[in-house]
Parts: structure tokens; C-alpha cells; sequence
């Protein structure tokens, strides 16, 4: 047990995120409906069906300095939800967050700020979450201007030069626009705009899912590194359990919109508890084991199939 | 026994004004009946410019330049849009990276089947709904006979890929050509993707070229991997030992990078810096600057694709592996260019 003085950087309890999709399109009426009734102007209670959509539901867990938890689970699943919810880019609907003791939440104006330079996030799309017409020095420099106290115009330079290496970039690229790098060298961009805060906390949002094998190696790599030498706790989302076992100390799997098992790396590698796991775990692709299309697994994905991914009509029981 | 497809010295290049550059040259493969064959490497490698030249859909300017693309031995004229219309659908399918824009959203997935069906097939309207509702079953879609009037949107990311699947096998082609068929979906969807295009090749028969980058897909259905560096074949030969035993420093970096449940949360193993676009591809073998076991003739002559000879006894003897790496040659690679390279497990 850690001593009581030092709390976890990263705290979030019964985290819940839901929409309630009033809107429909062409009138049309998904399933799952809950009732609710309204008085109309005329006195008259109307029932109007609102269907509540439940993203993210009673998420918990913390993370202690320094460490990396991973959340892990299919598309829909709700792991964006979380980092999105934990970047404070969405509001929660019930459940609090809190990293390093202030609400994200309810941060105030000191807060405010003092949140947005210890937190930052890299997303998963390299291509689109670099300003097409900014110049690479002008992307990373932002933060700076933004964040730091006083600015001045050759601490910037000297800071985007220094961040720029750090990433495994030349200086002179800061010269450069983003489509004159690659997916990998892009999401090193987004990585170096990230640290320009100095944060003590990084969101990575599936960072490598849109690289090829060898660049997520190597991006995978940088992280590790970059972790090491600044301290950076991190929350790391995939959908790929071969790479969290490589990042994380802790691991937490997600389905649909909720934590259905949270440990230690190797306890849920070698020891998953819960079905879904090991279903997960079971679909990772490996270079040394054959498949064989004995055909209960191909009628084991029929009946499977995409049943419980949609989280209107979600059953109560995973 | 020939095989179904033979692909033999193939060339893409690109036109621009400031002359032409060559995409990819010099590759050439063959895929049997009811076999898979897995091309992989990174993205910018030219994986899809081979699978979209044996479809006849390279698109200016690009073009193939040189080559030959034969299908059950008679040879395919992959320039000509009239000759391959009636080839795609019928004898070869397609399925691309993404479902989401594969699909017509304004058809329902039963028209789109049926209109596939009753172009290339001589059959009615009424019996091709009927197969369409078979091919939605075979695909494993939930209650075909509804939801053969779904729109695609109504269906997620795998299902309409599996939806994909069937358009591209519904005429009974002899090869499908899979581009990236499970990038686009997560990795429970994948495996099911996966299972369901091995199945189906076995099934029916049907020749598969699987265009993907990711290893371990290949690993588990392809029988013969063919790794493609900067327009190149590097290595080739049967899955087994092409990626149990790679030959090549670009193959053995690739299966290295990839992290694999269980090994220790050190450093991965990477390949430095990145592959080299068609214009600023270096002289030699197009792999020697991010190669660590580079040496002197790596730079000056780029080596030729030649049959690996395992056994040092009998040198001659048919190994259906191939490598193009200068690290194999033997002391005496100036005098003898016509020889085998020489395996390192032998």
C-alpha cells in the first residue's frame, strides 16, 4: 500500500456518462424507450418517449504517479467516452474526476488553467488533429503561449527546438506543415504539442491504431521514453491488448460502457477473470498460433456476432 | 497444375512532368486454387497499386508498364477498361478497406447483391434475391430474410463488411482480391472477418490475394506471404517459414516491432526511420539505410529476388522460397551472380 500522504494524480469515481436521444431522425423510434411525462401548455400530460443512451456507466478507478492505465474494450465500447470525459472535452453526467486534487468538473478559474497545463491528450488520427494551415513550430508553440506564465518569444523557439528533438524530430521541421510528414512523424507532432505544457498527465487516445506495425514501435517507444524522463502519468486507450501489455502497469476492460474487470497487467493477461477478457485476449492475432477454421469458432461468431454493441438495447447481464 | 493467378514481372509507374517514377517493379507471384496468399508491408509500399493493377483499376497517373497478369493461363488485358468489366465481379471480387463507403447507401444490400448476381450470372431476378438471402446466411448476417431490404447504414462496421464479403464472392469469382479487409474494424470483428475469409476459400475454392499489413492476420490464414519493401519483393515463400524463419532484415524488423502478449514490457524492437517514397529511393537495395546488418556491396547493387537454396548439400533442390538480401550470398557473390542465396538456418 502507498502511504496515505501520497494520492493518486488520477482519480475518478462512478463516472457516468448518458444521452438522451429525444431527437429522432425521420421520426423514426429506436428501441428501448423510457417513458416520461410532460404537461403540455394546454394542461394535458403527454407522454414522449426519450431514449437514454448509456456511454459510460459507474467507471472507477485511479492512477497513482508515474503509472500508465490502460482501458481496453471494442468499438462502442465507451473508452473514448472515458478519455474524453477524463480531458474534461465532455461533461459527466453523474460521477466526479479529479486529477491532481482539483474537480475537472467544477475546476474554478485557478483550476481552470492549472488543469490544462498538467493534462493533455494525443488523439488517434494524426491526420486530423494537426491544423492543416499552422506551421509545425506554430502547432507545438501554442501550448506554450498559451500556458506559461510569461512568454517570451525566444524561450518559445528555444522550447519547440528542445521538444521537436525530444520527439525524434529535426528543428528545422518546425518550418515544415503537417502533410509534409508522415502518419508516424505527424502523431510525434501531436505528441511533441502535448508535452509543450509540461503536463504531468497524458491522455492517449488509441495513439498508434492508425500506424503501421513498425511506426507504432517506434511511437510506442517514444511514450515509454518520454514517460521515463518527464514522470508522466498516463491513460492509455486501445483496442489492442498485445500493445497495453507492452504500456501499462494497470489494465481496465471496458464493455459496453462499463469496468468489467480492472488490475494488474500480467493478472489480467494470465489470469482474466471475466468472460469478456478472455474473449478479447482470444481475438489478439499471434505470428506463432495457426487459427484453425475448425468451424466452431466461425459459428461462435455468428451467434456472437455484434449482439450487445448497442448501447440503447443493451442486456443487463455482461 | 498451373496456377489460377500468375503475376509475372509487374510494373507501376507514375507519370509526372518531371519524368516518370516506379512504384513497383519487378514483382511477380502465383496463387492457386483455394489458397491464400498474404502481401504485406508498411502503407506506401505499394501493396494496393499490385492488388488494383490485376483488378484493372489503376487510375492515371498511375499505370502499369510493364508485366503480365494471367488468369487460369489465358492472359488478362488489365489495360483495357471493356476487357476487364467483364472479368471484375465474375472472375475476379473485390473487397476493399472500408465498408463504410463500399457499400451504396442509397441500395439496400439486397439490390446490390441481386444487381451483382444478374450482371454477371444467367439467372432471374427472383432467383438471385433467393441467393442473396443464402449468401447474407453464409455470411453469418442475423435473420437474412429481413434484412436483405436493410439499408447499409443500419448495419455496423462488420457487418457490412461481411455484406462486402458476399457482394464480392456472390458471382462466384475464382479470386477475390482482399485489400485491408479488417483495418477498419476492431479486433474482435477482425478475427471473426478473418475466419470468415478462410472458410469461405476453402469452401469454395476460391484463390485469395489478402492485401495486409498486419502480420498476424497473415500469420493465421495466408499460406504463402509475399513482404513488399519500396515496390519491392524482399522476401517470399510459405507463411510458415517466411515469418517463423525470416530471412531478410526488413521481415525479421517487421515481426520483431510487433508486440506480443507475455514478452517483457521492455523496449520494442524497432526499425529506424521510414521508407523511402518512390522519388528518394537510394541506390542499391532500397532497405540498406535503416538496416542494421548493412555492408559494403548493399549500397552500390540492389539485389535480385532469387531462390533461396536450403540444403548446402543439394543447392538446386526446389525450396519455393524466395529472397532478394545481399547478407545471403556467400563469400563469392561477385563471380557467381547467377547463384541461390544461401539460407541461414541451413
Amino acid at each position: 500500500m502507498r502511504m496515505s500522504f501520497e494520492t493518486p494524480l488520477v482519480e475518478v469515481v462512478n463516472l457516468t456518462k448518458t444521452y438522451s436521444g429525444s431527437r429522432t431522425w425521420f421520426g423514426r423510434r429506436p428501441t428501448g424507450w423510457v417513458r416520461s411525462g410532460t404537461v403540455l401548455p394546454s394542461g394535458k400530460r403527454e407522454e414522449i418517449h426519450s431514449p437514454i443512451v448509456h456511454a459510460v456507466e459507474a467507471v472507477s478507478f485511479r492512477i497513482e504517479r508515474g503509472r500508465t492505465l490502460a482501458l481496453v474494450g471494442e468499438s462502442g465500447c465507451g473508452k473514448t467516452t472515458v478519455a474524453r470525459l477524463v480531458a474534461g472535452i465532455l461533461k459527466p453526467t453523474r460521477g466526479t474526476v479529479h486529477v491532481a486534487g482539483i474537480d475537472v468538473g467544477r475546476p474554478g478559474k485557478h483550476g481552470a488553467s492549472a488543469l490544462a497545463r498538467s493534462r493533455q491528450m494525443v488523439f488517434q488520427d494524426p491526420y486530423s488533429s494537426l491544423n492543416p494551415r499552422w506551421r509545425v513550430r506554430s502547432i507545438v508553440a501554442e501550448p506554450i503561449k498559451a500556458l506559461a506564465q510569461r512568454p517570451n518569444t525566444q524561450d518559445i523557439d528555444r522550447e519547440v527546438d528542445c521538444l521537436l528533438e525530444q520527439v525524434g524530430l529535426r528543428a528545422v521541421d518546425g518550418k515544415r506543415y503537417p502533410h509534409e510528414f508522415s502518419g508516424g512523424q505527424r502523431q510525434r507532432i501531436a505528441i511533441a504539442r502535448a508535452l509543450a505544457g509540461r503536463p504531468s498527465f497524458l491522455i492517449c487516445d488509441e495513439p498508434t491504431s492508425a500506424l503501421d506495425v513498425s511506426v507504432q514501435a517506434q511511437i510506442l517507444n517514444l511514450l515509454k521514453e518520454l514517460q521515463a524522463r518527464h514522470g508522466l502519468t498516463m491513460l492509455f486507450i486501445s483496442h489492442d491488448l498485445a500493445v497495453v501489455s507492452h504500456m501499462a502497469d494497470e489494465i481496465g476492460v471496458l464493455c459496453d460502457g462499463r469496468l468489467c474487470e480492472l488490475g494488474a497487467t500480467d493478472t489480467i493477461l494470465t489470469q482474466p477473470r471475466h468472460a469478456y477478457t478472455r474473449t478479447l485476449l482470444k481475438s489478439v492475432p499471434d505470428l506463432s498460433r495457426r487459427r484453425r477454421s475448425s468451424d466452431n469458432s466461425a459459428k461462435f461468431a455468428v451467434q456472437t456476432g455484434d449482439r450487445g454493441r448497442n448501447p440503447i438495447e443493451r442486456s443487463d447481464d455482461c | 497444375m498451373t496456377a489460377l493467378l500468375e503475376v509475372e514481372k509487374l510494373r507501376i509507374e507514375l507519370d509526372r512532368e518531371s519524368g516518370s517514377a516506379i512504384l513497383v517493379d519487378d514483382v511477380s507471384f502465383a496463387v492457386e486454387a483455394g489458397q491464400i496468399l498474404g502481401i504485406a508491408g508498411e502503407s506506401g509500399a505499394g501493396k494496393s497499386l499490385i492488388g488494383a493493377s490485376i483488378l484493372g483499376l489503376l487510375q492515371s497517373p498511375t499505370r502499369q508498364t510493364a508485366g503480365t497478369v494471367r488468369l487460369a493461363g489465358k492472359l488478362l488485358d488489365t489495360r483495357s477498361e471493356k476487357a476487364m468489366r467483364r472479368v471484375r465481379g465474375s472472375r475476379i471480387g473485390a473487397i476493399f478497406q472500408d465498408p463504410m463507403t463500399a457499400l451504396n447507401p442509397l441500395l439496400s444490400v439486397g439490390a446490390q447483391l441481386i444487381e451483382t448476381m444478374h450482371a454477371h450470372l444467367d439467372i432471374s431476378r427472383a432467383e438471385a434475391r433467393e441467393r442473396a438471402v443464402d449468401w447474407l446466411h453464409e455470411v453469418g448476417i442475423h435473420d437474412p430474410k429481413t434484412r436483405v431490404d436493410g439499408y447499409p447504414h443500419s448495419f455496423s462496421g462488420g457487418m457490412r463488411q461481411r455484406i462486402v464479403i458476399a457482394l464480392a464472392l456472390c458471382a462466384s469469382p475464382q479470386l477475390v482480391i482482399a485489400d485491408e479487409p479488417t483495418t477498419a474494424l476492431d479486433v474482435r470483428t477482425q478475427a471473426q472477418i478473418v475466419e470468415l475469409l478462410q472458410r469461405l476459400a476453402r469452401n469454395h475454392g476460391t484463390a485469395i490475394v489478402l492485401i495486409c499489413h498486419d502480420l498476424g492476420i497473415l500469420a493465421q490464414i495466408a499460406d504463402h506471404v509475399l513482404v513488399l519493401y519500396a515496390g519491392r519483393t524482399v522476401e517470399s515463400g510459405a507463411t510458415a517459414q517466411v515469418l517463423g524463419s525470416p530471412c531478410h532484415p526488413y521481415s525479421r524488423g517487421l515481426i520483431n516491432s510487433i508486440p506480443m502478449i507475455g514478452d517483457s514490457r521492455g523496449q520494442l524492437a524497432q526499425i529506424e526511420g521510414t521508407m523511402p517514397s518512390a522519388t528518394t529511393r537510394p541506390p542499391g537495395c532500397a532497405f540498406h539505410p535503416r538496416c542494421p546488418d548493412r555492408f559494403e556491396p548493399c549500397d552500390r547493387w540492389t539485389p535480385q529476388l532469387k531462390e533461396i537454396a536450403c540444403n548446402p548439400k543439394d543447392p538446386m533442390a526446389e525450396t519455393g522460397r524466395s529472397l532478394a538480401c545481399w547478407l545471403h550470398s556467400g563469400a563469392d557473390r561477385e563471380k557467381d551472380r547467377d547463384r541461390r542465396w544461401l539460407c541461414s538456418c541451413g
